[in-house]
Parts: structure tokens; sequence; C-alpha cells
């Protein structure tokens, strides 16, 4: 700055120059950023928007093709009125939706009370071999949820699988008959419990996905819960043990309502991934049988990679969108989670 | 009589039962993979339960690391492509999106909290969803010899373009899991900083790209991670066996046309898959498990 030596003063410019170096830097930092997600996220988004009012079909794939023709609604209305199952096998809107509602919320409050019971019983003082415990529980986090469903299809192997072997080993313990155990898992279409949920029977493979998935999601939980459960103070328990409330009271009244903060967002956390599960029931029940255990982003994969409507998948995307904003905005407002983000 | 302080020798006895089973319902599937892998008779199923089976050996292994498909690939190609794409996404990803990171978690400007909100509504959106237009747009960037007119080279059916679909939804994730760390890291240092005169460059590679290099690294796993079994785009976006992934493998040995596929191959390639991912799990549980909440959740 050697030129400006005779007039220290700075100019109108070099003062507003100075004044906005920070608000200047924001905006720099941001640019790869938003330039990179500007072509390939908010474009293709938009895209889909578009693509979801057309016919866009394998037909329009070709660079010199014709554009396809502009259908207007045509494809939300076959989607949700139901239309699209003479194109998509099996294919029901209110069946899907439900289906992915009733997966989730049924998982995730079995996640987080088993999780919470799990870290309150490792908790205990004095209770041994804690470190094994802790490094045994761990391992369904830390492999991948893909190869976790694979195992576990072939685990309710109808002849074979580990889970159909031991309980035919077990039950002869008892002489109970082997055929018994042998349960066509991911084909049988026969609810095993006629009278739950009479409107959607739910087949077998429901229930050996839940088993699955309850064995894969509850450490998460024990994990968030551990860490609340280590910040409450021992003093509380001692006090309330000197004035006479049980375990079960303390239980209620001090650990339940001090690692709530904690583990209201992770349930949150885990509702919006219980409900897109793709990898996972896509390797395990396939949306099996006839389409029974489909969720919405399996079935908007299948629309995708085997019935190649790009149109429709478009459509059915963004009609995820509005649900999962819809979700996302209902369990925030129902735990007040929004608290919570810093905006 | 008790063993320890505050637990009688029958709550010890009682609480011990609970825990061991649940050690063994979590480690049951686990160790069924284990003992299946190495097992050496190649039966296409297994008949019975047993924790080693008879003549145990790595058989399994040396077969999957040949040729774990019916396509002509070895595992190391397969593991190379998924470490090319896991790998260069979450690299890229993370070092675009730290910079963002910075300027939301530092800066106060117009727009701040309409581009935040942009993020987050990208990212509520699961990848699936966004399949269909980057599968069409992509295929678009497809060249062709002029004389033959046999495409040379299209960006959908390569590494490149199933990479750009995963950076595609890798980027808002590591904007705003990075985002999340940086707001924890206290400003004391960088105000002081600030009025002794540094620009806003010195504050970055200074003060909170030193201190943020934790933070960097579980993003970066935890971006590995999603890229290490990402299965939906590579499967539908590839078509050249030379461009197959782990996780397609995976499937195909027990998808809908794996009848043939002895399961003592299937698991010595599920345990492959997961070891690399497992180790760095175990490794860094710590670090990693808190970073899970506090991008997605805070």
């Amino acid at each position: 700055m050697a030129i400006n030596t005779s007039n220290s003063e700075p100019s109108d410019f070099g003062r507003w120059w100075m004044r906005t170096t920070y608000v200047r830097a924001a905006y720099l930092y941001l640019i790869p950023s938003f330039v990179i997600m500007s072509v390939i996220t908010f474009y293709p988004l938009l895209y889909q928007v578009w693509m979801s009012f057309t016919s866009y079909d394998i037909t329009n794939l070709r660079i010199n093709s014709d554009p396809p023709e502009w259908v207007g609604l045509k494809n939300y209305i076959d989607i949700l009125s139901g239309a699209l199952s003479a194109k998509v096998t099996n294919f029901d809107f209110v069946r899907i939706l439900s289906f992915n509602l009733i997966w989730t919320f049924t998982n995730v409050p079995i996640h987080v009370v088993t999780g919470v019971l799990i870290a309150v019983l490792l908790n205990t003082k004095g209770l041994w071999f804690k470190g094994v415990y802790r490094a045994i529980y761990i391992l369904p986090i830390v492999l991948p949820t893909l190869v976790i469903a694979t195992v576990w299809r072939n685990m309710f192997d109808q002849t074979n699988g580990a889970i159909t072997l031991g309980m035919i080993s077990l039950g002869g313990l008892f002489n109970i008959p082997p055929e018994v155990f042998r349960i066509r898992w991911f084909e049988s279409l026969d609810p095993p419990f006629a009278l739950f949920l009479p409107w959607q029977p739910l087949p077998w493979s429901f229930y050996a996905m839940l088993i699955a998935n309850i064995w894969l999601g509850w450490p998460f939980m024990t994990i968030v819960a551990t860490g609340a459960l280590q910040s409450i103070p021992s003093d509380l328990y001692e006090a309330a043990s000197i004035d006479g409330a049980s375990g079960v009271q303390q239980f209620f009244n001090i650990t339940v309502p001090l690692i709530r903060p904690a583990m209201v967002p992770a349930a949150m956390y885990g509702i919006i991934t219980t409900f897109n599960l793709f990898n996972f029931i896509y390797m395990m029940s396939r949306g099996g049988p006839l389409g029974q255990t489909e969720i919405l982003v399996t079935q908007a994969f299948k629309i995708v990679n085997a019935q190649q409507l790009y149109g429709v998948a478009a459509a059915f995307s963004v009609l995820i969108f509005f649900i999962l904003l819809g979700l996302t905005l209902l369990t925030n407002a129902i735990t007040k989670g929004t608290e919570r983000y810093d905006i | 009589m008790t063993f320890e302080r505050g637990l009688p020798w029958w709550k010890q006895l009682v609480l011990q039962a609970l825990a061991l089973l649940v050690a063994f319902s979590v480690l049951f599937p686990v160790l069924w993979i284990i003992s299946m892998s190495l097992d050496p008779r190649n039966l296409s199923r297994p008949t019975e339960l047993n924790l080693i089976p008879p003549g145990a050996s790595f058989d399994a292994y040396l077969k999957v690391m040949d040729k774990p498909t019916a396509n002509p690939v070895t595992f190391t190609e397969l593991a190379i492509n998924q470490l090319k794409l896991a790998g260069g996404v979450s690299l890229f990803a993370v070092a675009v999106a730290i910079l963002a990171a910075y300027s939301f978690s530092r800066f106060d400007f117009r727009g701040r909290r309409s581009l935040m909100l942009t993020v987050i509504t990208v990212l509520m959106l699961p990848s699936i969803a966004s399949i269909a237009p980057l599968f069409v747009l992509l295929n678009r960037a497809s060249f062709s010899d002029p004389e033959t007119g046999r495409i040379i080279f299209n960006l959908r059916n390569s590494l490149w373009g199933v990479g750009l679909a995963l950076t595609s939804g890798q980027l808002p994730f590591a904007i705003w899991n990075l985002k999340g760390y940086l707001d924890t890291i206290p400003r004391e240092l960088e105000e002081a900083a600030r009025i002794d005169g540094a620009s806003p460059n010195q504050l970055f590679f200074l003060i909170i790209l030193p201190l943020a290099t934790p933070a960097i690294a579980v993003t970066a796993f935890l971006s590995f991670l999603s890229g290490w079994t990402e299965f939906a785009i590579s499967w539908q976006f590839l078509n050249q066996p030379q461009d197959f992934t782990l996780a397609m493998s995976l499937y195909n040995m027990t998808g809908p046309f794996s009848s043939d596929v002895p399961w003592s191959r299937f698991a010595a390639m599920a345990l492959l898959v997961a070891a690399p991912v497992a180790v760095v799990y175990l490794l860094a549980q710590r670090w990693i498990v808190s970073g899970l909440t506090i991008g997605s959740v805070k």
C-alpha cells in the first residue's frame, strides 16, 4: 500500500471495502458448494418437478429422441387413485404409505425402550464385565446395514436358516415336530396374527424384518441413553432412596425425565432413518410377498429400475418429498424438537 | 453377602444373565456367518448349527477373492471400484463442504437463513428420490463415435456418473454435519484473533481448520461409509462388469438368481465387505458415535 502514503484517510469505497471484508468472505466461502449443488442437486430436483408432469419413459432416453409428452397431473392422479397398478404390479399407494408408517412406528418405540433398558442395565453400579458387554453391544452399529440385511435374509431361510435350525433344535427338546418351524417367512401370504390390524394384515416377512431391525436398531439408542445416564448426578438417586423411593419409582421419576432431552432427538433421527430404510428392506424382503412390505423408497426405486417409468417415478418422488416434509414437521411439532435447530 | 458395594449376589446373577442373553442375541448372527465362511465342504446350504465346522479352512475366502460372482471381475477390482467411489466422493464433498460450513457457522449475512433452509430441505430427501432425474440427465452426457455410432463414453454408465450422483446427496450432508461441529467450537480464540486484525482466511486456515480436524475426519468417514455400502444408484446406473462394486456383487450373491451360490462364499464375501469399515469404526468408536448424532439431529 505504498501508493497511498500521501493521504492516510481511506476513500469511501475503501472504507466500505474494509467494512464488508467478513460479509464478502462469507459469500466467497459458500460459492463452491452452491455452484456444485446448483448443477448436481438443485437443477435435477427442479427438472424432476418438470418430469413429473410428463410421460417421460425409456423412449425419451436417447439423445435425439422426441421430448416427452406433457400430461399434466396424470402421473399424480394415477399414483393416488391406484390406476398405476395397471403398469406396476401390486401397486397400491395407500397400502404402501400405511405400511411405511406402521413399519416406522412399530420399530422406533421398540428401539428406544429396549435401548434405554439395556443402557440402564449396563449402567448398574458394580455390574461385572461392563467393558466386555459394551464391546459386544456395539457390533450391530459397526456392521454395514447392507451386509446385515443379506445375512438376516439367509438366517430366516425356511430350510437352512440359522433361525429355523435353532428353533427346530430348541423345539426338539419339547417334542415339537420340526415342520412347525419351517415357516416360509418371505413367501407366505397368511398373516401370523389375523386379528392384529384387520384392515391391513401384516405378513410373516414384516415380522422377520421387525426382528432383524430391532437387532440393528437398539444399540444406537443404548449409546445415546448411556451418555445421558452418565450425566445424571448420583446424589439424586441417593436422596430418592433415603426418601424410600423404589427402583421403579426412581426410574420413572428421575431417569426418564432426565434422559428425555437426549432421547427425543435420537428418536426423531430414528424415525426418519427407519422411514427411509432402503438398503435393509430391498435386501431383506425385497418388498415381498406381492409388494406387501414395500415402503415408499423401495417402490420409487422399482418404478425407475424395473418399470423404467421416469415421469411416474418423478411424480412419486415429489410426493415422497411432501410426505417427508409432513412427517418431519409433525415429529418436530410433537416433540418440540424444533427448538434444537440452530438457525 | 455382597460381591461389590451396593449389589447383592442375587442381583448380580440376574443382571449377568440378562446381559449374557443380550450378548448372545447380538453375537448369534455374527458367529453364524463367521462359522459358515469357514466351512470347507462347499455345501450349497448348511444343514446344522455348529460354531466351528469340521475341517474349518479359508477356502471360501480364497474363492471369493478370485471371482465372487459369475461376472469376470475379481474381488480386488470390485473393491477398488468401491474405494474410488466412496473415497472420491467423501474427500471431494468434505473439502468443499468445510468452506460452506465455516461460512454458515461463523458469519452473519443476508440470505444465511434461507440458504441454510435450502440445504436442510435437500438433506431431508433420500437419495433414491432423486434417482430418476439424475439418471436421465447424466445419460445425456453420452459421446459416440461419429462414424460407427457406437457409444464411446456415457457419463451415466461410469463410476464418474455414480460419483456425481452420490455427491449430490453427500455434499448437503457434509455441510450440515460440519456446521453442527463448528457450532460447538468456542469462538473466544477467533474473536481475539479478529481484534488483532486477522483476515477471514487466516481465521479459517490457522484456527478453524486445525480445531475441526477430528470433525472433518468423522464426517469424511460417515460419508465414506455411505459410499462403501451404496447400492441403488450403482445398480441403476452401471452395466459394464468392470465398473461393478462390492455392494452390487453382494446383492448378486443373495438376490433372486443366486440359488447356486454356496453360502460359505456368500458368508466370506459379507465378512470381507464388512471388515474394513467395521475395523475403522471399532478403533474410532468414541468420535464416530458422537458424530452420528451431531449433524443429523442437532
